[in-house]
């Protein structure tokens, strides 16, 4: 599982280009920024008002004054620059946010996203979500393909006809990268791009409800160095 | 000049059972917690609180041996209801949803900001894309502008905002280092009476005025005693 | 007319309480500052954006970087703070600028306020005067009662049944100082509250187009120290 996200990670890595200002989620999203290419800078924008992430800190060197967005305590690069909540949302909704990076309980073919509630089961908040994935130029989902039930071992698809769950927004994922391949979302819905050669066409398409176009130009899952 | 400083207790003296009141910080960090303490020394309740989220939760690190920030109005239950972006690190919000002890209104984290600042700065509301086509969007009127909707986000009140700074001076101009800013430049001025609990006081004057970030003004009532979160 | 643009300001000064958040108009309301009562320390905010104007300095003496809304240089008090344009508005259109004071061409029994442009003979742009008289707690007008005219040397009254120039807001303005009286404006409108030794009753209304109720608790226009 720690492989697949790996894997996960490190195709995620390759949609970013230099200069990049992007905004990771806590989890997997986190990890990307450790297999960026060689040449590829990027600013990690944190919701609670900074640019300039760097990574987590060892205990024993935390600043109070410095946390993320999950409130842990973390290192800030040299050209770091604190803000406001106000700025920070701004920055956000303002389309000043290259790429998002986030998890998902479910996408769509619209490109609809569900991933801050599951209705009677989990309350916590959409904290900035939905302000993220409005705003930021690229939206990339990045999760394991399917959701794994650990009390009956039963695996069910997260890309779907259509989410079923509360949407945090409306047509704003552009990319799915999972385990198995890769995903654009377009006007004429979900483009199967990349495929992981673990895998056949007919098992993405047997792990995903949506209706999936397979592209003519499909491509292996691309995480070459 | 009329003086703004005060201690904690004497700051939230006007504080009665079943006002509003903003709290400042994320996750803790930029929370004034000595005015944490005050609301539960005071005893004040049935409070509705506006801020980002529950604060943190007793045990949160290992080594903590009390909640932090609103996780203290959480603790003492003194909260009836909770508007914030967050409550997921705080089980005594769902908790008390599932009780009926406490309501919780959830807002998308940048439209509570500019619902503040909406209230702060004499703004009818703002329109924001976020939260379209979602819960959120349930009760708001939706207005079309140029081809893209926008829900339109109504300003917060509050009775007292409780803010944070790192430096104030006897006027209430102030910074707040770091990560410690969120929404203390937005909260200090958005309610009726606005205290600002600080970890350094100056004279007017003592530094230099481009130190400052934000304008005495906006802020009623000092209180001095902030001290450094310890880890 | 020196005289009398100073005995309006002292006037004026009296509005003012200690502690005060005030705006000040250029010309005869920025003498207002010079004639507070003793013991009344208030701060002026600055629309371009700082708090803590202290006044003109002097030819020798300017700091390039502090300048007034009417793009002069300025001294500063210890307590100055520099802000940047929205939260200048924002400080003005919160409410919390205690005062304001300004000129106005025509004032009507509404409240009503003209104060801007003269189609097609004044047109220098509203500035900062919409969102001032709009968010200002208290709108106090300091002018002249009546406007001569240079050229014909006849004097029109700019208190008015209804303005009939371009209006600046509606309903703002709280109390009008000139050199004959004193006016507040309520609901039931105009009630004139201090009268001037110099003048009687009847000259006041003379000059004056509004109707004026006459406050059964009339006083003596008021610049004692």
């Amino acid at each position: 599982m720690a492989d697949l996200k790996t894997r996960i990670a490190k195709r995620c890595a390759k949609e970013f280009k230099d200069g990049y200002v992007a905004n990771l989620g806590i989890g997997l999203p986190t990890m990307v920024s450790s297999f960026l290419p060689e040449g590829v800078h990027i600013t990690i924008q944190s919701e609670n008002g900074f640019t300039g992430l760097e990574g987590s800190v060892e205990r024993g060197d935390e600043n109070v004054e410095i946390i993320n967005a999950g409130g842990g305590y973390v290192k800030a690069s040299p050209r770091v620059n604190y803000f406001d909540s106000a700025t920070s949302f701004g920055i956000i909704r303002g389309g000043h946010v290259d790429a998002t990076v986030l998890g998902a309980m479910q996408v769509d073919e619209q490109g609809n996203l569900a991933n801050w509630i599951i209705p009677g089961k989990m309350y916590a908040g959409m904290g900035g979500a939905m302000d993220l994935v409005v705003g930021a130029k690229e939206v990339i989902i990045t999760m394991l393909h399917q959701q794994f039930n650990k009390k009956t071992g039963v695996s069910k698809p997260k890309i779907l006809k259509e989410c079923n769950l509360p949407v945090t927004a409306l047509g704003v994922v552009d990319l799915i990268i999972t385990e198995m391949c890769v995903i654009k979302v377009t006007d004429e819905g979900l483009l199967l791009t990349e495929l992981h050669h673990d895998f056949t066409v007919e098992d993405v398409v047997a792990a995903t409800e949506a209706h999936l176009t397979v592209s003519p130009d499909l491509k292996p899952y691309d995480i070459s160095e | 000049m009329a003086n703004k400083i005060r201690t904690a207790l004497e700051a939230i003296a006007g504080l009665q059972d079943g006002m509003t009141i903003m709290v400042a910080g994320f996750m803790g960090t930029g929370t004034p917690e000595i005015l944490m303490d005050a609301i539960i020394e005071k005893g004040v309740k049935h409070l509705t609180v506006i801020c980002n989220d529950g604060g943190l939760p007793r045990g949160w690190y290992s080594d903590y041996d009390t909640p932090r920030g609103t996780g203290k109005l959480l603790e003492a239950g003194v909260i009836d209801h909770i508007i914030a972006s967050h409550v997921g690190l705080t089980p005594l919000v769902g908790q008390g949803i599932i009780d009926d002890t406490m309501e919780c209104t959830l807002v998308p984290q940048g439209s509570l900001v500019e619902k503040i600042r909406a209230n702060n700065f004499g703004l009818g509301g703002v329109l924001t894309p976020t939260g379209v086509g979602t819960i959120a969007a349930e009760g708001k009127m939706q207005i079309e502008i140029d081809g893209k909707m926008y829900l339109l986000e109504k300003p917060l009140r509050a009775d007292y905002s409780l803010c944070r700074a790192s430096v104030c001076d006897e006027f209430g101009n102030f910074l707040c280092n770091k990560t410690t800013k969120n929404f203390n430049y937005l909260m200090a001025g958005a309610a009726d009476h606005n205290i600002i609990a600080t970890e350094r006081l100056v004279k007017a004057g003592e530094l230099d005025p481009d130190t400052f970030q934000h304008s005495g003004v906006l802020v009623d009532m000092i209180v001095e005693g902030e001290k450094p979160w310890q880890i």
